[in-house]
């Protein structure tokens, strides 16, 4: 094991990948001789030539949809979105040809892509450029969404997405980049796809989060442990699609209370598909209704006060927590 | 195609545009350059954020078209859109304002550095996603012709939004369109020859940009983007052709770009460092006030007052921008929709410049029908034959 960065984990899974398997190339605006806007393919062009890190006019849709056309003929191809907020522009080649062709082909064709890049609210990036897609993608049936929060995890499950047969979204949130985490050496580690883990044990209320979001639960369970005696466990849903609730179940079973929390906007979002799962499948455990702690839903403002304002924070979750468990004095 | 150079009217002589005009359009231009050295400033200091996408080098390619824009014409600016919004008029105080997300900002403080809107002078906006403003600008040259007017609209962009598909789509929908003298738009090029990190010969299979334009039957022409004489003759001869024909024309204006991207590209492994030296000798600014002093007689001094009058235009554009207040807790949540639940649409549009009563006319031409004429001749003598011969089946 060693300690990585995150950034360091999705390039090594690139880069070991792309050594293993000369089916796999990767594609994308400046990441060539520019190295990347975050630098996650910084000496690719050097060892891999131009053959196999191809540096892309600015056409998403077009990146997108040669992406796929060669994935259908024996290609593995990564696509790398300078940002996932560009991924609206080719929305049509991965929402109506990617997610759909292995299924109204009958089954006929895979289609073995992974579309990565970062994602989330920026720092002062306006509503252009500042928005998480969870829910988004994960709507679409045909499609895998996998939303890592550890560089172990980001570096497992890119493997994973990138040996597979599905066009799947790897969603890096931007702000994770910087941590750090313990990573195993071995080049054949791999995340299976599709199970959610418990990133914290406890008793009492149970957080369920995904990607970014899991660093702020963590922290509130910290703080609502010291100061309120409040022992919560985490749960981390790893994957948006396919969505593996059954470890939420099981702490849902164990605590009889549940907060969600997510970055995007609240309607029809992430944490209403887990709060229903739960009702579905637990309706009798629960001891409160489920609470959604989740962004303002607004487009992003630019100014650092509103933007403040707009995504979640530590304290709301301890808020959220303290509501759930009636540990309010109400 | 070929022949579009030799069809050219001349540039105007410095007599055409009075003296005091030029000097107030130089005046401009360094307040550009100036402001964009402080919001580097800024930037550095932390006290904008985001993302910011300078100017410097390119002045010219805005400041000689909007010098020759009326005041009731429309722009429409990309990212890089502080000297859009400088040079349509906008307070360099509010936008300044802006890229520190103050309730003051010329958009509220909301849009920050990418998004600046000033709808009074004609700012349409800046937008982040590369290419996406270009169908917008179609769409409201569309809207002006259809309310009977002869305003045109400006669309500016980089040479690499030519790839992006919302290129292509309203670059065919303005040249359809236009054959029906329904699209008075005017697309500019800034060809700064990167995109981000990506030269023009690595990112377009053909490197020309305006003959890529002149497939949709939108005529160009390229023009020295550091030279303001050579972008303010062209855009006289342009806008005027565009607001009596309500055809597009494409202008790709060759320029460079002295900082980097953005201004976290420090490092410009992509381009080297006498490239960017060397470029310095095409300082628009320095080319202008050389022609200037031979022409008018601008002096050193009148130089200096100008660049001593920026400085404190800018220095007080920042003092105002660090003591404004920060946008009302509460306008988080304002301007999301117009729409109140269960309340009765007013509908009133809230753009001022909402175009008046419809002439009946059906804007196929214009008032001026004569002139109108006059142009197409122009336009047809200055396009392929093959664009004549279509225009010969419209009629
Ligand atoms: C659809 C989309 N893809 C990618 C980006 C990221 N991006 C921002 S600016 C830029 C380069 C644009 O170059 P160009 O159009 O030539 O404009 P210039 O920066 O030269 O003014 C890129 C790739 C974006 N903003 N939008």
């Amino acid at each position: 094991m060693a300690e990585k960065s995150y950034r360091d984990a999705v390039r090594d899974a690139i880069f070991e990948e792309m050594e293993r398997d000369d089916s796999v190339v990767i594609m994308g605006e400046d990441i060539g001789v520019y190295e990347g806007t975050f630098r996650i393919t910084a000496g690719m062009l050097d060892k891999f030539g131009e053959n196999r890190v191809i540096d892309t006019p600015i056409a998403e849709a077009g990146i997108v949809g040669t992406a796929i056309g060669m994935a259908m003929t024996g290609m593995r191809p990564i696509v790398e979105m300078m940002t996932f907020n560009f991924a609206l522009v080719a929305a049509d080649q991965i929402l109506n040809h990617a997610a759909k062709i292995r299924y109204f082909s009958g089954g006929q064709l895979d289609i073995p892509m992974v579309i990565r890049g970062p994602h989330g609210a920026g720092v002062g990036l306006s509503a252009q450029h500042s928005q998480s897609f969870e829910a988004f993608f994960g709507h679409f049936p045909g499609l895998v969404v996998v939303a890592p929060s550890t560089p172990a995890d980001a570096k497992g499950l890119l493997k994973s997405a990138i040996r597979g047969k599905d066009p799947v979204i790897f969603l890096e949130n931007a702000a994770l980049y910087a941590i750090k985490g313990e990573v195993p050496d071995d080049s054949d580690f791999t995340v299976p796809i599709g199970t959610s883990t418990i990133a914290r044990k406890g008793a009492d209320v149970t957080i369920v989060a995904s990607g970014k979001m899991v660093h702020l639960s963590l922290a509130a369970a910290k703080t609502l442990e010291e100061e309120d005696g409040i022992d919560c466990e985490v749960v981390d849903i790893r994957a948006i699609r396919p969505l593996d609730v059954a470890p939420v179940i099981e702490s849902v079973r164990k605590t009889h209370r549940a907060v969600v929390v997510q970055e995007q906007w609240k309607p029809f979002g992430f944490a209403a598909e887990i709060a229903s799962s739960i009702m579905d499948e637990a309706f009798d455990e629960l001891d409160a209704p489920v609470i959604r702690v989740t962004g303002a839903d607004v487009p992003m403002p630019y100014a650092r006060n509103l933007e403040l304002l707009a995504v979640p924070h530590e304290p709301d979750v301890i808020q959220a927590v303290r509501d759930v468990a009636y540990a309010n004095g109400v | 195609m070929a022949k579009r150079a030799e069809k050219k009217k001349t540039e105007p002589a410095l007599g055409e545009i009075a003296a005091p005009e030029w000097e107030r359009i130089l005046r401009e231009m360094v307040l550009v350059r100036k402001f964009e050295e402080a919001s580097e400033k800024a930037f550095r200091k932390g006290k904008i954020g985001g993302y910011l996408h300078v100017y410097s080098g390119q002045e010219a390619v805005v400041a000689g078209i909007t010098s020759a824009l009326r005041k009731d014409d429309i722009v429409y600016a990309g990212y890089r859109d502080h000297a859009h919004a400088l040079l349509l008029g906008s307070d360099p105080k509010d936008v300044m304002a802006e890229l520190y997300g103050k309730a003051s900002g010329v958009s509220k403080g909301k849009g920050g550095s990418m998004h600046l809107f000033d709808v009074d002078r004609g700012l349409y906006g800046g937008y982040g996603i590369v290419g996406g403003h270009l169908p917008l600008a179609a769409g409201t040259a569309y809207s002006l012709r259809y309310s009977g007017t002869d305003r045109v609209c400006v669309c500016f962009f980089g040479d690499g939004a030519m790839n992006i598909g919302s290129f292509h789509e309203a670059l065919n929908m303005a040249g359809l369109w236009g054959k029906r003298g329904m699209c008075p738009v005017i697309f500019v090029i800034e060809n700064n020859g990167y995109a981000m990190g990506t030269s023009v010969d690595r990112h377009s299979a053909v490197t020309d940009l305006s003959a890529r334009v002149e497939a949709y039957a939108i005529p160009s022409e390229k023009v020295d983007g550091q030279d303001t004489f050579a972008m303010r003759g062209v855009a006289d001869r342009v806008i005027s052709q565009v607001r009596m024909t309500g055809r597009p024309y494409c202008i790709e204006a060759i320029t460079y770009r002295f900082s980097g991207h953005g201004a976290a590209d420090l490092f410009q492994p992509y381009r080297s460092k006498e490239e960017v030296e060397e470029s310095r000798h095409r300082d628009p600014i320095l080319i202008l006030s050389k022609r200037l002093r031979e022409m008018t007689g601008l002096t050193d001094e009148d130089l200096q007052e100008m660049s001593d009058w920026a400085d404190e235009e800018v220095a007080e554009a920042v003092r105002f921008a660090e003591e404004a207040e920060e946008p009302d807790p509460k306008e988080l949540f304002e301007d999301v929709i117009a729409l109140e639940p269960g309340r009765e649409p007013d509908g009133d549009v809230s753009s001022p410049l909402h175009w008046g009563p419809r002439d009946e006319g059906g804007g196929e031409e214009d008032e001026e029908d004569e002139e109108a004429e006059d142009a197409e001749d122009v336009e047809a003598a200055a396009s392929s034959e093959q664009a004549g011969d279509e225009e010969g089946e419209e009629e």
